[in-house]
């Protein structure tokens, strides 16, 4: 573990976005977390003679056609963002990881059927997957982070497979099992370390992957509708209200764009730094 | 050959088979009808359109009745759309989707293409960094935020280009929108795969030849590396001709891509099995054109049968 704390301080120096990305991304998980004590005012109040107003002292980004203030808007929002994008990640990982694990290992038939389930949902379109799933789920934050994982589980599947295929032909794999170790000691022992690199690029990829599609499926009107919630609104839904007021008022879709377009960038430069990291061949 | 794509085909039609009665068994399971209004109609009325729709069938009469249409080249009536049919819909709205699919793809290969060459051929150069870079800036800025950003900048504000559908010019905006995200895909898949050939034997072999470096670059080095690009190339197409909703919505274009969403909610159901056959139809066909060109670039995949 320490080559890799050596490789990300190497990183750190080597690239500045890598660096920035990674403070900005404290940052804003930071954010979230304390957005009750940050936010200037609070996340359901309005004032009605303020409303659609420029950035000001009192407004440092404005408030919307209700008079909220969008500071206040934005910070609760990171919480949206982060829980959608880290919850689905994750659990795509676990689902679409051991999905892989098992189809790979056990080949033949068995890794034949696995895979057509696999074709079939890449088959389908993803929007289609997702609208049928939330009918089921509820609009709420954790029926949109599972029918999002729905849909993303099957890359995890397809990333752990491969390496599952390749680690099975490994000598000291061949040696464990004529030692006569069972089939979990092999797969947890010896094949899981091997595929933790590939899995774990693909996951800080799927994170961004997942901000963009809960922020788009809100733009449109399809993801968390649920205004009470202390989870605050969503970056995507604020840019739908500001989408709305484009033409007059066009800074109430700027920052929530922003902030979205930010926090998918950050990732994708981490992404891309801890590939050079973990694959320095791709480099 | 024909026998390859003999094969493919029934592959196919297996494949569509498999997502209509999977989508068929999803939208009967999914709680509501299509005819539950907020004001409960007279049960008669109820009854009357049941059997207009056959919905009063068993199940798997339904089932047997759908599948037969489809055999037929019938997609059914629209539960929502009353007196038109699915394939009305779907040959209404196809082809503007498809027309900027089209743009849209034609847009995306002609700038990834060139970026991925030039930022693999100048690696790790400034050169490479501002492709990667811009890639990055593509893959991570969302649809509808490029889209608004290009109708603020260019219609609002500079009042160039009008964002109106039918227009000339008009598909412009809404084809850079759409093709952004696949033109940064491309340029990272295409930059690292003629990477990865560029470190091969065979171009060091070249290159040791005293073969020239640009013709090292695009005779040997870049043929072998569209093998990823042409993978990435079916699934982008389907997804990019059978529309996209956000980017139809931004835009107001008349295209196929709502149906996605809206036929669901309206439980259209007849809509969303057309629509998303359509989508795997395309798709099963791309994939099939991709793997023929497979052979067509590399000539060791001609073998297999």
């Amino acid at each position: 573990m320490s080559a890799l704390t050596k490789a990300l301080r190497d990183e750190f120096r080597r690239s500045p976005a890598f660096f920035l990305s990674f403070a900005f991304i404290l940052l804003v998980m930071l954010v979230g977390f304390l957005a009750p004590v940050l936010s200037p005012y609070a996340p359901g109040g309005f004032e009605e003679q303020r409303i659609l107003e420029g950035p000001s002292g009192a407004h440092w980004l404005g408030t919307d056609e209700l008079g909220r203030d969008l500071l206040t808007r934005i910070l609760y929002g990171a919480r949206v963002s982060l829980t959608v994008g880290l919850g689905t990640a994750l659990l795509a990982l676990a689902v679409g990881t051991f999905y892989g694990l098992v189809s790979g290992y056990a080949g033949g038939a068995m890794d034949n059927l696995l895979m057509r389930v696999v074709d079939v949902f890449y088959g389908l379109p993803d929007l289609l997957i997702f609208v049928l799933l939330s009918l089921f789920l509820g609009r709420n934050i954790g029926g949109v982070l599972i029918a999002l994982g729905f849909i993303s589980w099957v890359r995890f599947a397809r990333v752990a497979r491969g390496q599952v295929l390749q680690a099975k032909e490994l000598v000291y794999v061949e040696g464990a099992r004529a030692a006569g170790a069972s089939h979990a000691r092999i797969l947890l022992r010896h094949i899981l370390p091997n595929i933790f690199a590939p899995v774990l690029v693909t996951l800080t990829f799927s994170i961004p992957a997942a901000i963009l599609a809960e922020s788009t499926l809100s733009f449109i009107g399809l993801g968390i509708n649920d205004p009470y919630s202390v989870w605050g609104t969503s970056w995507g839904t604020l840019a739908q209200d500001g989408w709305r007021a484009m033409r007059s008022y066009p800074h109430i879709i700027f920052f929530p764009a922003l902030a979205i377009f930010l926090t998918i960038l950050s990732f994708n430069f981490l992404g891309n730094g801890l590939r050079d990291i973990l694959d320095p061949k791709g480099r | 050959m024909p026998r390859f794509i003999l094969k493919r085909l029934l592959h196919g039609v297996a494949v569509l088979w498999v997502v209509a009665t999977l989508t068929f068994a999803l939208l009967r399971v999914l709680p509501g009808g299509p005819f539950d209004r907020d004001r409960r109609l007279p049960p008669e009325v109820m009854a009357n359109i049941a059997a207009k729709y056959h919905l009063d069938e068993p199940l798997l009469a339904q089932y047997a009745r759908y599948l037969k249409g489809l055999a037929a080249g019938d997609l059914g009536p629209s539960y929502k759309y009353i007196d038109r049919t699915v394939i009305d819909i779907v040959i209404d709205t196809l082809p503007a989707s498809a027309y900027l699919g089209l743009v849209a793809l034609a847009l995306a290969l002609a700038f990834s293409l060139p970026l991925g060459v030039t930022a693999a051929a100048w690696h790790d150069r400034w050169v490479d960094r501002a492709c990667t870079l811009f890639a990055t800036l593509g893959i991570s800025l969302p649809n509808f935020i490029l889209g608004a950003l290009l109708i603020w900048v260019f219609s609002l504000k500079l009042g160039w280009l009008q964002a109106r559908w039918g227009m000339p010019g008009s598909a412009l905006l809404p084809a850079m929108t759409l093709g952004a995200m696949p033109c940064a895909q491309l340029t990272y898949l295409l930059r690292s795969s003629l990477l990865e050939t560029l470190g091969a034997d065979f171009i060091r072999t070249a290159r040791a030849k005293g073969v020239r470096e640009s013709i090292v670059l695009f005779k040997h080095a870049l043929r072998n590396s569209l093998i990823p690009v042409l993978t990435l190339l079916g699934p982008v197409f389907a997804i990019l001709i059978s529309g996209s909703f956000v980017v139809e919505y931004v835009f107001a274009i008349p295209g196929m891509g709502r149906f996605f969403i809206t036929a669901v909610t309206d439980r259209d159901y007849p809509l969303v099995m057309g629509v998303t056959l359509v989508y795997t139809a395309i798709l099963v066909c791309a994939n099939l054109t991709v793997d023929l060109l497979y052979s067509a670039v590399d000539p060791r995949m001609r073998t297999r049968g």
